[in-house]
């Protein structure tokens, strides 16, 4: 029986400074340090992040407490850090990061992505107001007057071949060969596109011409060259293979998806992880019952990007040919199978899986008829209709940069100018939901106690990791920094945790009756 | 957020609650079509709207909006 798909998504953000030209914060890593830090400091204590990898034992509960050998510091310098929600909040590269907690559905992944969003909003309107300080008292010494803000983006390319990712997660079985999961998944991968790409103008690969498609599903397909593979920021794979469990590695295995683009359609996220999610539980439970494996899956990822009549076929290893609209009926068709015969236990919650395959049901019918349908549900529909609409009320060519920039601004995170709020998309979940996230844990994961205990104790933890935290607990303890590891991602749950944080007065209270 | 909340969120009744209290609204997906067309209409408002916010100087702003290369 499959494990419980849980799962999480990183993303990068673009940023930038404006105005052009008079920005001292056109450095990509200052800018984004100056977001994180504002943001971080108006939560309560900052807690840094652990880098410390090792490979704890566990007790019955998913803890175990252990003696730190070493203590880690931070190796860049940059603000790296981890929330009251327990997501990760960082710098990375040049640009801001946001890790989702993980979550144990596709459903509560979608609220805590766009509590993300939400987090940074609120980090581009503190370090806006702080650099407006700067701005008025630099304009009192120089005479001059500068209005300089920082701007993000939730994209995934500068439309000038340089791209930025946003990485899905999911716990497998590590009993499963990853051949296995490589060859069986990357038909979907592929497919997927034609409802969880976010839509962009151009194409942006040597030999191709920047408009010849003006425009195709996936902002990130460009950027792909070989099917499996380790780099993610080179030769980029559509199937990496990064072990990096962040959890027992004899029993789990983090499955990290690299192909697919930063949606801001709620529609789409919960596709896009919902669908997978199915699909590696059926890899995981031997259920894939047809030979669906691609013939040239890079070439193809591509062609079905570049062609939004989503009518070309893609070839099979069998030597068939066959449209992402069939292959994904045929995967469809399989799931619905799985589900009547094992049930959807494996996506968290059996109501959210049978609707995510409802919803994947009800936009293929649609993408089959007419996309256009779709414009309120998936992100490329609704970005082309108002770039074809805004095209023909102005006459404009598909290069017009004034297209382009309605292309970047749809992903604007100012709520004032993100092209995207001015849409009527459908919601699946409500503010209220993802005003939580912002500040609380989801209550059935390990992110659980994570966010807890970085609320009531904060001052005395010193690090925290996916799945560890250090505690300091005072000198008048012979061993004062104590590591306590949380290797079941399905442990430290607030069912499990909550009435033992909130008995416990202090953390070495706490400590002690873990380690009982 | 005001933005969003006047925008985005016009009916209670498409919203789906999770985790604790599970009740998905069964006929989300098959309503969301019809809101679909409905897009096309207002599709003239929201035109006016974003002739209202994009960046002033598109030209000079999308020859600057240049990103490392992340991940």
């Amino acid at each position: 029986m499959a494990i419980v798909k849980v799962c999480g998504i990183e993303t990068e953000y673009g940023i930038t400074a404006l105005p052009i030209g008079c920005a001292n914060y056109d450095n990509p890593v200052s800018a984004s340090s100056l977001l994180i830090r504002s943001y971080v400091m108006s939560c309560s204590k900052r807690v840094d992040w652990d880098f410390d990898g090792e490979t704890p034992q566990v007790d019955a509960r998913g803890f175990k407490v252990q003696h730190p050998t070493r203590y880690v510091e931070l190796d860049s310098g940059l603000v790296n850090t981890v929330l009251p929600n327990g997501a990760r909040y960082y710098v990375d590269h040049a640009h801001p990061e946001y890790s989702t907690p993980e979550c144990s559905n596709p459903l509560d992944l979608v609220i805590y992505d766009k509590a993300g969003e939400m987090v940074l909003a609120n980090s581009l309107k503190l370090a806006n107001e702080s650099l407006q300080i700067t701005n008025e008292s630099k304009s009192k010494q120089h005479g001059t007057n500068s209005l300089e803000s920082i701007v993000v983006y939730k994209n995934n390319s500068d439309g000038k071949g340089n791209s930025y990712g946003c990485h899905e997660n999911y716990l497998m079985d590590r009993k499963v060969p990853f051949p296995k999961i490589a060859r069986e998944m990357v038909s979907h991968l592929v497919t997927r596109q034609i409802y969880t790409g976010a839509g962009k103008l151009g194409v942006e690969e040597h030999g191709v011409e920047l408009d010849d498609p003006p425009f195709q599903l996936c902002a990130r397909a460009d950027f792909f060259e070989q099917v499996v593979g380790l780099e993610t920021t080179v030769k980029r794979p559509i199937v990496n293979t990064r072990d990096e469990p962040h959890a027992d590695p004899n029993k789990y295995r983090r499955l990290h998806i690299i192909v697919g683009d930063a949606n801001l359609s709620e529609v789409a996220t919960f596709l896009k992880i919902g669908t997978t999610a199915v699909v590696l539980a059926m890899i995981e439970d031997d259920f894939i019952d047809r030979d669906l494996v691609l013939a040239d899956p890079v070439s193809a990822l591509k062609q079905v990007s570049r062609d939004i009549t989503l009518k070309q076929t893609i070839e099979l290893s069998t030597g068939k040919s066959i449209t992402p609209l069939s292959l994904q009926w045929e995967l469809l068709e399989m799931s619905n199978k799985y589900a009547h015969q094992e049930g959807l236990k494996c996506l968290g919650n059996e109501d959210v899986g049978a609707q995510v395959l409802k919803y994947w049901q009800s936009v293929l019918q649609s993408l089959e008829t007419n996309p256009l349908d779709l414009a309120n549900q998936l992100d490329w529909v609704a970005k082309f209709q108002i770039l074809e609409g805004y095209r023909q009320r102005h006459s404009l060519g598909w290069s017009d940069p004034k297209l382009h920039t309605i292309d970047f601004q749809y992903h604007d995170m100012r709520p004032s100018h993100s092209l995207f709020n001015k849409l009527p998309m459908l919601s699946l979940v409500s503010n209220d939901q993802i005003a939580k996230a912002v500040s609380q844990p989801p209550t059935d994961t390990r992110a659980y106690f994570r966010g807890k205990c970085l609320k009531k104790w904060g001052d005395s933890i010193v690090s925290a990791n996916w799945d560890s935290m250090v505690f300091d607990l005072g000198s008048n303890q012979s061993q004062p920094l104590q590591r306590v590891t949380m290797a079941e991602p399905l442990k430290g749950t607030a069912e499990m945790t909550d009435t033992l944080i909130k008995d416990c007065c202090s953390p070495t209270e706490l400590l002690e009756r873990l380690s009982l | 957020m005001t933005e969003r909340e006047l925008k985005k969120r016009p009916t209670a009744a498409k919203q789906v609650e999770t985790t604790d209290d599970t009740d998905i609204d069964s006929d989300g997906a098959a309503a969301a079509g019809a809101k679909g067309q409905n897009m096309k209409n207002e599709l003239d408002g929201i035109l006016d709207e974003i002739d209202q916010v994009i960046e002033e100087n598109a030209e000079e702003f999308v020859h600057n909006y240049v990103q490392k290369g992340g991940e």
